[in-house]
């Protein structure tokens, strides 16, 4: 049986990417679509929705979006949330990690900071910190630290798009997640959006 | 690109276009953080910096210290007046016995021209120079060139006068570079005994009336008449160079336009500019002393980053 199984394991794959139409995007053998633009957007209502069961009115709620990739769900899931459910002064922010990351000095290339802007203090809030992908839990760790410049949250929860959740470094899990991965270290999920990539899409590349 | 070109900041001259865009981009980062509550951040925990001062400072050390503190490295000072240098040790010898205590990187203000680039070549750390002779004061023209920006959104095509005492001046020189790099502008004004001879041939005009240089200017450099440094008379009379190159209210409410008024430190009020001008709204002297933390900043983090 087993042997089977195995023999038919690249059928399956081949299969798997003619199942998956990749637009007008060229196709390459080693890049696998993981979510097309219409299932982003039914991700992108369910996240909304769950932070509504939570959330309410939002009114002691802060949203922060990770730069430089997580600004881009955060500011989504606020207009998702103040056109189609109503909600009014959602209080959103960008928290650049750049400065408080633990590689600093180790990594090959000097990290670049972006813009952090966060006009209003967190001090009592619930901060809901949005990601892209939630992979070794490394940048949520150093958010945690950065977020602590700006007041004493009440409480801090997660939500992430894509959660490989087989590839953490630290004992971090997401309180919304948007699609659970399994993918290898030697793979990478690339996220891309509209606002700045031209389309909604997530793509599984292996190197 | 995000990475400098250079291991160590000796001069202006040493640096390119981008890596002045890079540190500039990199200290609107660090603004931001000098201005929150928690004005500190952790990324420098694993590095110690000795500042290492053979001359005195109060404002250029105290801005160095405090850019080192909010990025959480480890600090050690010196000054010469209290050290081993008064029993005859050697520059390298100095340095190398902070060194070995695990310092990564060394910030030196030194009276000789040229200390920084030697001891680069000695020793195994970064060297920030805080100001070496007469040569060059680099952190002082980035944060200038960075207080300019902030206020006319660009340096190119800008209008600068450096006023003063030129001939003994790292401030002026290192601003000089600065500015050409960067597409601006220059002029000098002073009396000619302190003026350099052959200033020219670094790109900038002379120009000895105060009044004609005022009126052609976006922004004026007022630096300070550095008595300490004047081995001879250069001018007749301290109240002499006021007349002539004393900037006040009154003079600059005679021009058409608003100019932009700037001063290294530290001001002797009165002479190179009164107090109603250092004071007013068109002096941005304070925004330059808090630019000064985040430029520091900015070039410790590259720096250090290099490593």
């Amino acid at each position: 049986m087993e042997t089977t199984g195995l023999f038919y394991i690249p059928f399956i794959l081949k299969n798997c990417l003619l199942l998956y139409p990749t637009e007008t995007v060229a196709q390459q053998m080693s890049q696998k679509v993981l979510l097309t633009s219409k299932e982003i957007n039914i991700i992108l209502h369910r996240l909304a929705c769950q932070l509504l069961e939570n959330h309410l009115d939002f009114s002691n709620t802060a949203l922060i979006g990770i730069q430089p990739r997580g600004v881009y769900l955060a500011e989504r899931l606020a207009k998702i949330l103040r056109e189609d459910y109503k909600v009014k002064n959602i209080e959103l922010g960008f928290l650049d990690i750049t400065f408080y990351r633990d590689d600093f000095g180790r990594g090959e290339k000097t990290l670049k900071a972006n813009t952090t802007k966060i006009d209003f203090l967190v001090e009592d809030k619930n901060v809901v910190i949005i990601d892209d992908v939630l992979y070794t839990g490394r940048s949520i760790r150093a958010a945690l630290t950065a977020i602590q410049s700006f007041g004493r949250p009440s409480d801090i929860e997660l939500l992430t798009l894509i959660d490989r959740r087989f590839s953490r470094h630290l004992p971090i899990q997401p309180n919304y997640r948007g699609r659970q991965v399994d993918a290898i270290n030697e793979e990478k999920v690339k996220v891309m959006w509209q606002e700045n990539d031209g389309k909604d899409i997530v793509y599984l590349v292996s190197k | 690109m995000s990475e400098l070109s250079v291991d160590h900041l000796l001069g202006i001259k040493y640096l390119d276009k981008k890596d002045i865009a890079l540190i500039f981009e990199t200290a609107d980062h660090f603004k931001e953080v000098i201005n929150r509550s928690i004005k500190k951040v952790p990324t420098l925990r694993d590095t110690t910096i000795a500042n290492i001062f053979f001359e005195n400072s109060t404002r250029t050390r105290l801005s160095f210290e405090l850019a080192e503190k909010r990025l959480s490295a480890d600090v050690v000072n010196f000054s010469a007046s209290q050290s081993s240098v008064k029993k005859g040790e050697t520059l390298i010898d100095t340095v190398n016995n902070i060194l070995s205590m695990k310092v990564d990187m060394v910030v030196m203000r030194h009276p000789n021209p040229g200390a920084g680039i030697f001891l680069s070549k000695h020793v195994d750390a970064s060297i920030i120079n805080a100001g070496d002779g007469a040569h060059e004061h680099p952190t002082q023209a980035l944060l200038d060139s960075y207080s300019i920006r902030e206020k006319l959104g660009d340096i190119r095509g800008k209008n600068v006068v450096i006023v003063g005492d030129i001939l003994h001046s790292r401030v002026a020189l290192s601003n000089i570079f600065a500015l050409k790099l960067q597409g601006a502008n220059v002029k000098v004004c002073g009396p000619k005994t302190l003026i350099p001879k052959h200033i020219e041939s670094l790109g900038v005009k002379v120009e000895t009336n105060l009044r004609k240089a005022l009126e052609w200017c976006d922004v004026a450099n007022m630096l300070r008449v550095q008595n300490e440094r004047m081995d001879i008379s250069y001018f007749p009379s301290t109240r002499e160079y006021t007349q002539q190159f004393g900037v006040n209210k009154q003079l600059l409410n005679s021009l058409d336009k608003q100019i932009v008024i700037m001063h290294p430190g530290p001001i002797n009020r009165g002479v190179e500019i009164t107090s109603d001008v250092a004071d007013s709204d068109q002096s941005i002297i304070l925004e330059q002393v808090e630019n000064g933390v985040a430029i520091r900043m900015a070039v410790m983090y590259l720096l250090a980053a290099k490593k």
